[in-house]
């Protein structure tokens, strides 16, 4: 894929933490492009520089050097207050511990990143209520995170990544906090969204999630090691080939 | 033992690992203890300049005002009956036992005096050329009282702005100011009329302010002369020595309700009506002090609460190592028990070495008031004020702390935040740093209350200062006569004080409530910096949760300052401060919140969204 078709892409990304003799290179000169409607996952064990990579890609860290497109804009040289728009509009994030406010419904907590974004409230809710509907959870709409199980709750959180439309969800272990059967519908949430033509990338070091994408790249002391193209995102047998088929 | 040897070093650790916010709470603490010395040291600090005054013009152990006895029907005595009947009674005091010596009986005249394009009202005591044995005002300037030429007290020349050798008038009529002299004999302007059972017997024609009125010397003739018929001398004045002053009380009480007087006054009741001028002084220190006990509490209320914050992880540890919660809570308490003892060690020695800027025994008085005395049990009500503040704020905290979940303290997780369903609906229909502010004022209410209260009380001592001025114009200082009034400038003084402290505890308050605010809402707002709010908009958003609180706590300051007021004032009339002082000084409060709140709130904002996200992943 060239650079020119990827919808998100980076160049020779680097980012450092500490330094002189306490140095950390978490990400080391990363070239990535993602096309439109693609799901990408990034695989690596716990430190090799994968969450930070995320951060980069949707504008929530900045990077020591290198140069990161979305959509065709620079990232990397925008100021904090046009990243903060790019983020209400373009990316939405998805994360291990799925940062809901512990105080606001399910509701309130997906309608949250259109209000941010100055949207009129009734517009913001009748998006939330939809995006509710759509991850299943239209009856538990009202409840807290507190009462919701943790696939419910890291349901809620895709939809409130989705809640401003974002050309791309960066999802940051989503099941690292899950067991096998929330895991199962928070992949076949992924798997709808794969099919409705959303882009993805999803960070993970679970190896069955990472083979339900279209391209599994593996990372290591913050490079890329290994790329590898599959097919399974695209045939739609994401718990199939997870092998979570079985605990629906 | 050895347990108290572990908290004590926990303790010191702890301290010395967060130096920072122990200086917070030992300026907060140490502000209210100061300022609570300062009022108890003011009891009896015009006793020794008093005294020497006392001694320096041979003052009376007694003064008698001598003329028709208040309980004798008709009209009062003037003329030949009055000085019969004035001399009848001298006579009986001067023959009393237990009296050594007197001087008098002199005359007492009403005069209008105008000095300087100034008027006020003058007791005119018509005196000998030569010094009496008895009460002999002390000069301070000039010379002594003869014919034309008059002596000023001097306060009241001071109020006048007169000098020796300026024209005055008496009743029209013109005099020289010959000298200026102290005494010991009369409590000084304005208060010359407010001692013993009386009041001014010889008002001046035409003044009805009784604060108004100074006191002036000069001869016999001149003062007899001062009178008219519509304004007649009805009494003498009597200075009596005694062989025991002790027993000056008990003498005055015998004499003053048969027909031997109108009045005897005690020189303890002279004393006492010296100490009026530090009296208002001191009851705005008091109320003051107890303003800024209240604003530490707060202060204390909301550190405790933030390193609370701060410590939770801390907490876990102990937990987990086997620390009973009674330790946790002990170690908790006893750190700012230790900085309540220092604040209070450190409030007793500014407040005593301060107390003499604002104890000068004034110009009544001759001698210096000495080292301010601060008695055992001042300097424990200080203690304990200190050591009840800290237990008050931290009582709770440390017991919450102390009884929550040890594996969610380890796991450094905050406090769970309340719902208020009606704030969460309403703050969805504003702007983006409104509706963050009033999302962070629903997750603490308990911390906006505190925040309210903070405000309403440094609101209530702004408007208790506006309201002294607006008042003081109308009252206090001359009813519009224009004299300097020393009680009107000390009060004056010592508010000025109270005020920079009351601002200086809100201040302090405002910034550290916002600190705690930013602390505790790191996680959503790097949230919600994460699906799009700007670092401005978090920042507003912070800075809108102080302010969301403070608004009704400024306006629910101005009835709380004008009650406050009121009560020092035992129910005087008080005037109103205009509108627009009121809606200045609530604007201004304002900013000064967002203002200070601003600062905590720039740093919490700007701290990177993503390392915050990603320490509460892991």
């Amino acid at each position: 894929m060239t650079e020119d078709a990827a919808l998100l892409s980076c160049r020779g990304l680097r980012k450092d933490y500490g330094k002189d003799a306490g140095l950390v290179r978490a990400v080391d000169g990363v070239d990535l492009d993602v096309a439109a409607g693609e799901t990408v996952a990034i695989m690596g064990p716990s430190g090799c520089g994968k969450s930070t990579l995320l951060h980069l890609l949707g504008g929530l860290d900045r990077p020591a050097s290198g140069e990161v497109r979305l959509a065709g804009r620079r990232l990397d040289q925008m100021s904090e207050r046009a990243l903060a728009r790019l983020r209400q509009d373009s990316v939405g994030f998805v994360f291990q511990a799925f940062h809901l406010m512990d105080e606001l419904t399910a509701v309130e907590n997906v309608e949250l990143p259109a209000l941010l974004a100055g949207r009129p409230a009734r517009a913001a809710r009748r998006r939330a209520t939809e995006l509710i509907e759509r991850v299943g959870l239209a009856e538990r709409a009202r409840f807290l995170p507190a009462a919701l199980s943790g696939g419910q709750r890291q349901r809620v959180a895709i939809a409130r990544a989705l809640a401003n439309e974002p050309h791309v969800v960066l999802a940051d272990e989503p099941t690292g906090n899950l067991d096998s059967a929330a895991t199962l519908e928070v992949l076949r949430l992924f798997e709808s969204l794969h099919a409705a033509g959303q882009t993805l990338v999803i960070v993970t070091h679970d190896s069955r999630i990472a083979a339900t994408a279209d391209r599994m790249i593996s990372m290591r002391d913050g490079v890329f090691i290994d790329e590898t193209r599959l097919t399974g995102g695209s045939r739609g047998g994401l718990g199939a080939l997870a092998g979570l088929e079985g605990l629906s | 033992m050895s347990r108290l040897r572990l908290i004590g070093r926990l303790v010191a650790r702890d301290l010395r690992n967060r130096p920072g916010q122990a200086v917070l709470m030992l300026l907060a603490i140490t502000a209210a203890t100061a300022t609570l010395t300062l009022g108890l040291v003011l009891h009896g600090v015009t006793s020794q300049p008093y005294q020497q005054t006392r001694a320096a013009t041979r003052g009376p152990d007694e003064l008698a005002y001598l003329g028709s006895p208040l309980a004798s029907p008709g009209p009062r005595a003037t003329g030949s009956a009055l000085r019969k009947l004035v001399r009848a009674q001298a006579a009986a005091l001067a023959g009393a036992p237990g009296v050594t010596g007197t001087s008098g009986p002199y005359p007492l005249a009403g005069a209008l005096v105008r000095a300087n394009g100034l008027t006020a009202g003058a007791e005119a005591e018509g005196r000998d050329e030569t010094p009496a044995r008895v009460d002999q005002p002390r000069l301070t300037a000039g010379s002594w009282v003869r014919p034309g030429g008059v002596v000023l007290e001097r306060t009241f020349a001071a109020g006048l702005g007169a000098d020796v050798g300026d024209r005055i008038t008496l009743n029209g009529r013109p005099y020289t100011v010959t000298g200026i002299a102290v005494t010991a004999a009369h409590p000084p302007y304005p208060n010359l009329c407010y001692y013993g059972g009386g009041g001014c017997l010889a008002g001046p024609p035409g003044n009805d302010s009784p604060r108004d009125i100074g006191l002036i010397w000069l001869t016999r003739p001149d003062a007899l002369a001062l009178a008219t018929p519509a304004n007649p001398v009805t009494a003498y004045v009597l200075d009596l020595r005694l062989r025991d002053p002790a027993g000056a009380e008990a003498f005055a009480n015998r004499y003053e309700l048969g027909d031997a007087a109108t009045e005897v006054v005690p020189w303890t009741g002279i004393a006492a009506a010296d100490g009026l001028l530090v009296q208002d002084e001191q009851q705005v220190l008091n109320a003051g002090a107890w303003l800024a006990t209240l604003l530490a509490i707060a202060s204390v209320a909301v550190l405790a609460g933030g390193r609370m914050t701060e410590r939770t992880r801390r907490v876990g540890l102990l937990k987990a190592a086997g620390g009973s919660p009674g330790l946790v809570a002990a170690t908790l308490m006893a750190e700012n028990l230790v900085l309540a003892l220092a604040a209070a060690a450190t409030g007793l020695v500014i407040g005593w070495l301060a107390a003499p800027l604002l104890t000068s025994p004034g110009a009544a008085l001759v001698g210096t008031p000495g080292a301010p005395s601060l008695t055992g049990p001042a300097a424990g009500l200080v203690l304990a004020v200190a050591l009840a503040v800290a237990l008050a704020a931290t009582l709770v905290p440390a017991i919450r702390a102390a009884r929550g979940s040890t594996v969610g303290a380890l796991a450094d997780a905050p406090r769970p935040p309340r719902r208020r369903p009606r704030l969460l609906a309403m703050s969805r229909r504003l702007p983006v740093p409104l509706l963050l502010g009033m999302r962070l004022v629903a997750r603490r209410p308990r911390r906006a209350v505190l925040g309210a209260a903070n405000i309403a009380i440094t609101m209530a001592g702004v408007v208790a200062v506006l309201t002294f001025h607006a008042t003081a114009g109308q009252r206090i200082n001359g009813g519009g006569s224009g004299l300097s009034d020393p009680v009107y400038n000390r009060d004056e003084q010592v508010l000025l004080v109270i005020t920079v402290t009351l601002l200086a505890l809100a201040g302090l308050n405002a910034i550290v409530t916002a600190w705690t605010t930013m602390l505790d809402t790191r996680h959503p707002a790097a949230l919600a910096r994460a699906l799009g709010a700007t670092p401005r908009d978090v920042a507003a958003g912070l800075t809108a949760a102080q302010l969301l609180p403070a608004l009704p706590g400024a306006l629910l300051g101005i009835p709380l300052g004008l009650g406050l007021f009121a009560a020092a004032d035992h129910g005087g009339l008080l005037t109103v401060p205009p509108a627009w002082w009121l809606a200045v000084a609530v604007l201004a409060v304002l900013a000064a919140v967002a203002g200070l709140a601003a600062i905590p709130a720039r740093v919490g904002a700007r701290r990177p969204a993503a390392g915050i996200l990603q320490a509460e992943t892991a």
